[in-house]
């Protein structure tokens, strides 16, 4: 089977566009990949777009109906905070099964302000509050209070995640904010779900991000020095643990994913020279250290407190400031990683540069739960 | 509901608590031969799947604080803050809900404390009819 490559990849900078419509931000960010891949619409065999604020609503065929009708095929897709790599992920395999050699990928939100999570079903009376919280911020704090109860993970190492990311955004300037925030500044932001303050909680931004996946073939015809290769596509879903229906269980489903991921990609953990993964919160990002193999078990907050994860450590993880500065337009994330990714191995990210990566990985936890991650290759 | 529904008394905030009104309310599980137990009614286990082998079995009134969540910003109009709690039951099953009694300071919360179920009314909240419910709640073991 041919190998897939990125042959243009862009995103637009994250912020609040109230006077675009999903379809606008999203065919911006396509004809940014079509002129990164030097190729048109017209040159495009099937569409696969990401977005789930709207995920009823043929989205991507709208995203056509702003930049070019050529009656190609669309699937749109919807997998919560996986719903752009996963949109990237049916890209690929339609050229990795050899249907077709030249598509395109859209992942794209508009997002409202305020707290994600479901309050409860509708029947009865509201649960919130009442058999605790389905909040995201609280459903990610206690997926981080289990590694403290663990490791002794604490408050602190949790927020040092979020200086971090907010560090690398200053680098960023598609980033929604480029804003330095200490330690405690951090910390002492408005508590939202112990141990997550505001500052730990990513941002709800209106994003749009988009690839273009091509065959081998085509990659020769069209020149490979830009290109990145894709080594590894994985999608997993939540496999049975004890707590997972009252308790989302991030981990096993990251787990899963990244061995699969790295037995495809024919590398290990030790091979990859930077990582964008899912810091939908600052308690996150600590579980991935080590679901995604980076360190063993119980490492992962000497692995914050000693920088090893920051730009210029041994495997910096979110040097686009992650979704916590850069921001989380859900449908978009997921493409955005990638680009991220793809921009570092094709040694164009400028200040914030990762020097000497071969190899990257993205990764996104949509809860309920899917994981999407990919593992990128610097070709020339 | 029903006006029936008032006069049978406090209803139960999920399908799965049950002697809602009576004096021995308690959770229900649906326990698998594989040993894995569910809340709520279903016909397969998600474990092994197996089809309708799953039978209904009451969980213990005592249990084990696995985690927590302080809450400090909710939903409008949800009071903050409060516990958000996953118990492990005494013999299995885990649940999620408010830890009550308990100071909302993680000095005053410790992983593994003791902890009752206890039922109460669903905080004064009503239906659009006007029901009032019966809720369970975790609080430390007597």
């Amino acid at each position: 089977m041919s190998d897939v490559y990125v042959m243009g990849i862009d995103m637009i900078k994250f912020g609040r566009f109230p006077d675009k419509t999903v379809p606008q931000l999203g065919a911006t960010a396509a004809l940014m990949a079509l002129d990164d891949a030097g190729l048109t619409i017209q040159d495009m065999q099937a569409l696969y777009c990401g977005n789930l604020g709207q995920a009823s609503a043929m989205v991507g065929q709208r995203v056509l109906q702003e930049i070019g009708q050529t009656g190609i095929g669309v699937v749109n897709c919807a997998n919560a905070c996986a719903t752009g790599a996963t949109a990237f992920r049916e890209a690929w395999m339609s050229v990795k099964a050899g249907v077709n050699d030249v598509v395109l990928a859209v992942g794209v939100e508009q997002m409202g302000k305020g707290l994600l999570g479901g309050g409860g079903g509708a029947a009865g009376i509201p649960k919130e509050g009442l058999l605790g919280s389905g909040t995201m911020p609280a459903v990610f704090a206690e997926a981080g209070m289990e590694h403290s109860r663990n490791y002794g993970t604490t408050f602190e190492q949790f927020a040092k995640v979020s200086v971090k990311n907010h560090h690398h955004s200053t680098l960023n300037p598609k980033a929604m904010y480029q804003i330095e925030t200490p330690l405690e500044t951090v910390m002492n932001a408005e508590m939202i779900s112990y141990p997550n303050t505001k500052l730990m909680c990513s941002v709800n931004v209106d994003g749009a991000a988009a690839a273009v996946l091509v065959s081998e073939k085509k990659a020769r015809e069209l020149g490979m020095a830009r290109a990145v290769r894709v080594k590894a596509s994985v999608l997993t879903s939540d496999p049975y643990s004890d707590r997972d229906l009252v308790m989302p269980d991030v981990n096993a489903v990251t787990r899963r994913a990244a061995a699969q991921a790295y037995e495809m990609a024919g590398i290990g953990p030790e091979d990859i020279g930077l990582v964008e993964l899912h810091d939908c919160f600052a308690t996150a990002e600590i579980l991935h250290y080590e679901n995604l193999g980076l360190c063993k078990d119980g490492e992962a907050g000497r692995m914050i407190d000693d920088g090893e994860v920051a730009l210029g450590g041994r495997i910096p993880v979110n040097v686009s400031g992650g979704l916590l500065s850069k921001g989380h337009p859900l449908g978009a994330t997921g493409i955005a990683n990638i680009y991220e990714v793809s921009t570092h191995l094709r040694g164009e990210a400028d200040k914030r540069q990762v020097e000497g990566a071969r190899f990257g990985m993205t990764h996104v936890i949509g809860l309920g739960s899917a994981c999407g991650i990919h593992i990128l290759e610097k070709v020339a | 509901m029903s006006e029936q529904a008032k006069d049978e008394g406090p209803l139960p905030v999920v399908s799965w608590l049950k002697g809602a009104g009576t004096n021995d309310p308690y959770l229900e599980g649906q326990k698998c031969e594989c040993g894995a137990i569910f809340l709520g009614e279903r016909n397969n286990c998600s474990s092994c799947g197996a089809r309708d082998q799953l039978k209904p079995t009451r969980l213990s009134n005592k249990g084990k604080l696995y985690v927590y969540s302080i809450v400090h910003r909710s939903f409008p109009g949800i009071e903050v803050p409060y516990i958000s709690a996953i118990v492990d039951l005494d013999g299995g099953g885990t649940v999620k809900g408010n830890l009550i009694n308990v100071e909302p300071d993680p000095a005053k919360i410790q992983f593994d404390m003791p902890v009752d179920v206890v039922f109460d009314d669903a905080l004064g909240r009503k239906d659009k009819d006007g029901n009032s419910y019966i809720s369970y709640f975790f609080q430390p073991a007597a």
